[in-house]
C-alpha cells in the first residue's frame, strides 16, 4: 500500500467513525425506545405522538456522527473535490478529533434509549407527567452534546 | 406573568332550584366545588355514589356505541379533522338534547343489542359451515344418518380410524367374529385421518358386527338427524344464509342509525357531565330545604356570578377572600404573547403558594432560544404558515393545541430571524442550487455572521445568552424574597451571588485563556480589575459567612457555608450547558447542506432537477422534523433545569372547575 496516503485513510477512518459508532448507539437506542413505545401504544393508542418524541430522543446520537463526519470530510476535502494528500500526523489528528463524539455518541446513545425505555414507562402511567419524563432522556443527551461540541472545534480549528 | 387572584364563594340556596344552579355553574365553569366541612344534625352529605355511577355506565355505553358505529359506518375524517375541536352548543341546544336523551339511551341500547346480534349470527354462521364440512364425508350415503335398518335386518353408520379398504374390513371382521356370515360393508369415503363406512347385517347377529368392527375402532357419527346428509346438508346451507341475511340486516340497520350519531354523541357527554353533577352533590352540605355549596372561584368572575345568581334564584352568594392558611388553586393568565407557553409551565408545575408565575419571562426565552437552535430562515417560515393556516382553518380547536400551535408559531418567527441573521435559508439551498442549475455562485449572505464560518463566536454568544438568561432566573429569585420583605435572604442569596459572579466574570474576561479562547482581547482599566477582584472576594466571603446564618455552632456555620460557596461550580456546569445553542444550531445547518450536497450530485438537466427536487423535499421533511424535536426538547430542559433551577419549583395545585371541559363533543357557546 501507498504509504504517502496514510493521513488521508487516517481522517476517513475518523469521519467513518464518527458516523458508524454513533449510529450504532441511536439505532440500539431508537430500537429499545421503539419497543417499550409499541408496547405503550397497545395499552392507550392516544400516547403515539408522546411515546415518539421520547423514542427519538436517543436518534440524535447518530445525527451529531453525521455532522462531525460531515465536517470533517469536507474539511479534509475528501467531499467536494480537492483532496490531494495529508501528512500522517494531520489525518491522526482529525482521527483523534473524531473520537469523541464517536464514544459518547455510541455509549451515551445506549443509555439515553434506556432512560427513553423508563420515560415512557412514566407516561404510560401517568400521561399528565410528559414534560417532566422527558428531561430524563434529555439529561443524558447533554454529554453527547458536549462531546459534539469539542470534536467540532477540534476538526474546524486543525 | 399573573396568577389569576382566587377568591372563595359560598351558595346557600333552596334545594328545588338545585339542578337548576348546578347546571348554570357547569355551563359557566367558573366555579371550583370544594368537599363540604361541618356535617352536623341539620346540614348532611347526601350519597350520590349509585347515580353517579348509573350516569358513567351510560356516558360510557353510549362511547361503546359510538364505537360500534365507527366500526360499521365509518366517518370521513380529513388528516387534521383532531384540530377540529368540540362543537358549540346553544343553552336552547342543550335543552332540546336534554329533553331527547331518553330517546337517544333507547337508541345507544339497540346499537349495542345490534352489535350482539351480528357477533351472535356471525357465530352461527361458522358453527353452522362447520357441520356442513363435517358431513362431506356422509354424501354419498342416501338413508338417514341415524338409519337403524329394517324389521330383518340391522345398519351401522359409522367411521373407522385410518384408511381402510373393503377387503380389509372384511377380513378383520371375518378375523373378530369367524361364525358370522351374512352382511355387507359399504365405504362411502376416507379420508386421511378415517373411513367412513356402511354396514349391515341380519338382525340377530347385530351384537357380533357391532363388536367386531368396535374392537377395530368402529365409533358412530357425532351428527344426529333423522334426515339423509345430503338432505340435511341442503337445510344446512339454507339455514346459514339465513344467519347471514340477519347480520345483513342488523349491518344495515346500524348503518341506519349512524344517523343518529350526533344525538348519540351528545348523550355521552351529557351522561358524563351528569356523572360530575352528581359528584359535586355528594360534596355539598344539604338540610331537608336548603343547600349548601362553597368554592373557589377568580376574582374578575365572582361579583358577575353572584349577581346573575341572586338575580335568577332564591339564594345568597357570599364572596371571601381566600383565608391564609389554605392554598387556594392556580390558574395562569397572561398575555397573547406570553400564554401560549403556559402549557410549558403547567407541565413542569404550576407556582405554589408566594411563587410568581414564570410564563411571562420565560416566554420570551423560549421563543429566542428556540429559534437560535433551530435557526434556518427557510424552516422558519414553514413553521409559521403552517401553524397559522392551522389556528384559521380550525377556530375551534381545543385550548392546549391551540396555545401548542400559537407557542410554534411564535418560535417559527424567532427561527426565522435566526435564520436571516444567520444567512440560513434551507441550509445552503440558494448556493448550490444557483450553481448547479445556473451555474453562478447565488448567496444571500447572512445578516450577523454564519456559524460553520465561526463557531468559536457562536460558542461564545451561547455563553452570554446562558448568562443573562441564568442572571434572569436569579434576579427573580430576588423580586420573590423582596416581595415576600425577606430582605436578609435576598442579600444573602441574591445580591452575593450576583457579586461573586459578576467579579468573576469581570476577572476571566481579560484574562489570556479566555483571549486565545474567544480570539478577541479586552483590555479593562486598573480600578475595573481591581473591582472586579474585590467584588468576587466579598461575595465569596459573605457567602461562606452568611449563607447558613440561622446554625448556632459557628464551625458548622462555616462549612455549610463553604460548601454553598462550591455551588459555583453548578453555575459552571449551567452556563457550558447553552453550548447546545452552537452544536444543535450547527446540526440544522450541516444536515441541510449534507442533503443539498446528496441532491445536487445527480448534476445539471431536466431529470436531475427532478431528483434534486424529491431528495430535497424528503430530505429537508426529515431534518426539520428531527431538528424541531431536538429544538423542543432542549429549549424545555434549558428552561426546566437551567433557568427554573435558579427559582421555580412549582407544586401548585390547578384550579379544576366545576365545568363541561371534560367534554369529548360539544362544549357551550359563550353567551354571557
Amino acid at each position: 500500500m501507498d504509504m504517502s496516503n496514510l493521513g488521508l485513510l487516517l481522517a476517513l477512518l475518523g469521519a467513518v467513525s464518527a458516523a458508524l459508532f454513533a449510529g450504532i448507539g441511536s439505532a440500539y437506542g431508537v430500537g429499545l425506545a421503539g419497543r417499550a413505545g409499541a408496547g405503550a401504544i397497545t395499552e392507550n393508542p392516544d400516547l403515539f405522538s408522546k411515546v415518539l418524541i421520547l423514542q427519538l430522543l436517543p436518534g440524535t446520537q447518530g445525527i451529531y456522527g453525521l455532522l462531525v463526519a460531515f465536517v470533517t470530510l469536507v474539511q479534509t476535502g475528501l467531499l467536494g473535490g480537492g483532496a490531494e494528500t495529508m501528512d500522517t500526523a494531520t489525518g491522526l489528528m482529525y482521527f483523534v478529533a473524531c473520537l469523541p463524539i464517536a464514544i459518547v455518541g455510541l455509549i451515551s446513545a445506549i443509555y439515553q434509549g434506556q432512560t427513553s425505555v423508563a420515560a415512557i414507562n412514566v407516561v404510560t402511567k401517568k400521561p399528565d407527567q410528559f414534560g417532566k419524563a422527558m428531561l430524563f432522556p434529555a439529561m443524558v443527551e447533554t454529554y453527547a452534546i458536549l462531546a459534539l461540541l469539542i470534536s467540532i472545534l477540534a476538526v474546524f480549528s486543525l | 406573568m399573573a396568577v389569576l387572584q382566587m377568591q372563595k364563594i359560598h351558595i346557600c340556596a333552596l334545594k328545588s332550584d338545585r339542578k337548576k344552579i348546578l347546571e348554570e355553574l357547569q355551563r359557566r365553569g367558573t366555579v371550583q366545588i370544594e368537599d363540604g366541612k361541618g356535617e352536623d344534625e341539620i346540614f348532611r352529605k347526601i350519597d350520590t355514589g349509585a347515580e353517579r355511577a348509573e350516569s358513567e355506565k351510560k356516558s360510557q355505553a353510549a362511547q361503546d356505541a359510538l364505537q360500534v358505529l365507527g366500526r360499521y359506518a365509518p366517518e370521513k375524517k380529513g388528516l387534521l379533522s383532531s384540530l377540529e375541536g368540540k362543537r358549540e352548543l346553544t343553552a336552547s341546544q342543550y335543552r332540546e338534547g336534554e329533553e331527547s336523551c331518553a330517546r337517544t339511551d333507547e337508541t345507544v341500547r339497540r346499537v349495542l343489542s345490534l352489535d350482539r346480534t351480528i357477533a351472535e349470527e356471525h357465530a352461527a354462521r361458522i358453527r353452522t359451515e362447520t357441520t356442513i364440512e363435517s358431513l362431506k364425508p356422509w354424501l354419498g350415503l342416501d338413508v338417514p344418518m341415524n338409519y337403524a335398518g329394517t324389521s330383518r335386518t340391522a345398519a351401522f353408520v359409522g367411521t373407522m380410524p385410518g384408511q381402510w379398504k373393503e377387503e380389509d374390513i372384511l377380513a378383520a371382521v371375518a378375523e373378530a367374529a369367524p361364525q358370522l356370515e351374512a352382511f355387507s360393508i359399504e365405504i362411502l369415503g376416507r379420508d386421511k385421518d378415517q373411513t367412513s363406512l356402511f354396514a349391515v347385517c341380519a338382525k340377530e347377529e347385530a351384537g357380533q358386527l357391532e363388536d367386531a368392527l368396535r374392537m377395530n375402532g368402529f365409533v358412530r357419527p357425532q351428527i344426529h338427524t333423522d334426515q339423509t346428509p345430503a338432505a340435511y346438508t341442503a337445510d344446512l346451507e339454507k339455514e346459514a344464509e339465513e344467519h347471514e341475511k340477519a347480520a345483513e340486516a342488523a349491518v344495515k340497520e346500524l348503518q341506519a342509525l349512524a344517523g343518529d350519531r350526533r344525538d348519540i354523541e351528545f348523550a355521552a357527554d351529557y351522561h358524563s357531565m351528569q356523572a360530575e353533577k352528581y359528584q359535586v352533590l355528594g360534596e355539598m352540605l344539604q338540610s331537608e330545604h336548603v343547600f349548601f355549596a362553597e368554592g373557589y372561584i377568580p376574582k374578575q368572575a365572582g361579583a358577575s356570578l353572584k349577581a346573575d345568581l341572586e338575580k335568577k334564584f332564591v339564594c345568597e352568594a357570599e364572596l371571601s377572600e381566600v383565608p391564609e392558611d389554605e392554598e387556594a388553586p392556580v390558574l395562569l393568565h397572561n398575555n397573547a404573547f406570553s400564554a401560549p407557553t403556559e402549557g410549558v409551565v403547567e407541565s413542569f408545575g404550576l407556582p405554589a403558594k408566594g411563587e410568581v408565575d414564570p410564563t411571562g419571562i420565560m416566554a420570551f426565552f423560549y421563543y429566542f432560544l428556540f429559534g437560535l437552535m433551530l435557526g434556518d430562515a427557510a424552516y422558519g417560515l414553514i413553521m409559521v404558515i403552517g401553524c397559522a393556516f392551522a389556528l384559521k382553518k380550525y377556530p375551534h380547536m381545543g385550548s392546549g393545541v391551540k396555545k401548542m400551535l400559537q407557542m410554534f408559531l411564535y418560535c417559527g418567527i424567532s427561527t426565522t430571524f435566526w435564520g436571516v441573521m444567520f444567512g440560513s435559508y434551507f441550509g445552503d439551498a440558494v448556493t448550490v442550487i444557483s450553481e448547479t442549475f445556473f451555474h453562478r455562485t447565488v448567496t444571500i449572505p447572512a445578516l450577523w455572521f454564519e456559524p460553520l464560518d465561526d463557531p468559536m463566536k457562536l460558542l461564545m454568544f451561547s455563553f452570554l445568552f446562558g448568562i443573562i438568561h441564568l442572571f434572569t432566573g436569579l434576579g427573580v429569585k430576588g423580586y420573590m424574597l423582596l416581595k415576600a420583605r425577606q430582605v436578609m435572604d435576598f442579600f444573602c442569596s441574591v445580591v452575593l451571588w450576583y457579586m461573586l459572579l459578576i467579579g468573576l466574570i469581570l476577572m476571566l474576561l481579560p484574562s489570556e485563556m479566555f483571549a486565545s479562547m474567544a480570539g478577541a482581547t479586552f483590555v479593562f482599566p486598573g480600578w475595573l480589575s481591581e473591582l472586579a477582584k474585590w467584588m468576587a472576594i466579598i461575595g465569596a466571603v459573605g457567602i461562606v459567612l452568611m449563607s447558613a446564618r440561622d446554625k448556632k455552632n459557628i464551625a458548622v456555620r462555616l462549612a455549610l457555608g463553604a460548601y454553598d460557596l462550591y455551588g459555583a461550580s453548578s453555575w459552571l456546569s449551567d452556563v457550558l450547558s447553552y453550548s447546545r445553542l452552537l452544536a444543535l444550531g450547527l446540526a440544522t445547518g450541516v444536515i441541510a447542506s449534507v442533503i443539498n450536497t446528496m441532491a445536487s450530485m445527480l448534476g445539471d438537466g431536466i431529470i436531475s432537477a427532478i431528483g434534486f427536487t424529491l431528495i430535497f423535499l424528503v430530505g429537508h421533511t426529515l431534518n426539520i422534523a428531527i431538528n424541531l424535536l431536538g429544538a423542543y426538547v432542549h429549549t424545555n430542559r434549558l428552561q426546566f433545569v437551567e433557568f427554573f433551577g435558579k427559582f421555580y419549583e412549582g407544586g401548585g395545585k390547578g384550579f379544576r372547575p366545576f365545568s363541561a371541559e371534560k367534554n369529548k363533543y360539544f362544549k357551550f357557546k359563550e353567551e354571557n
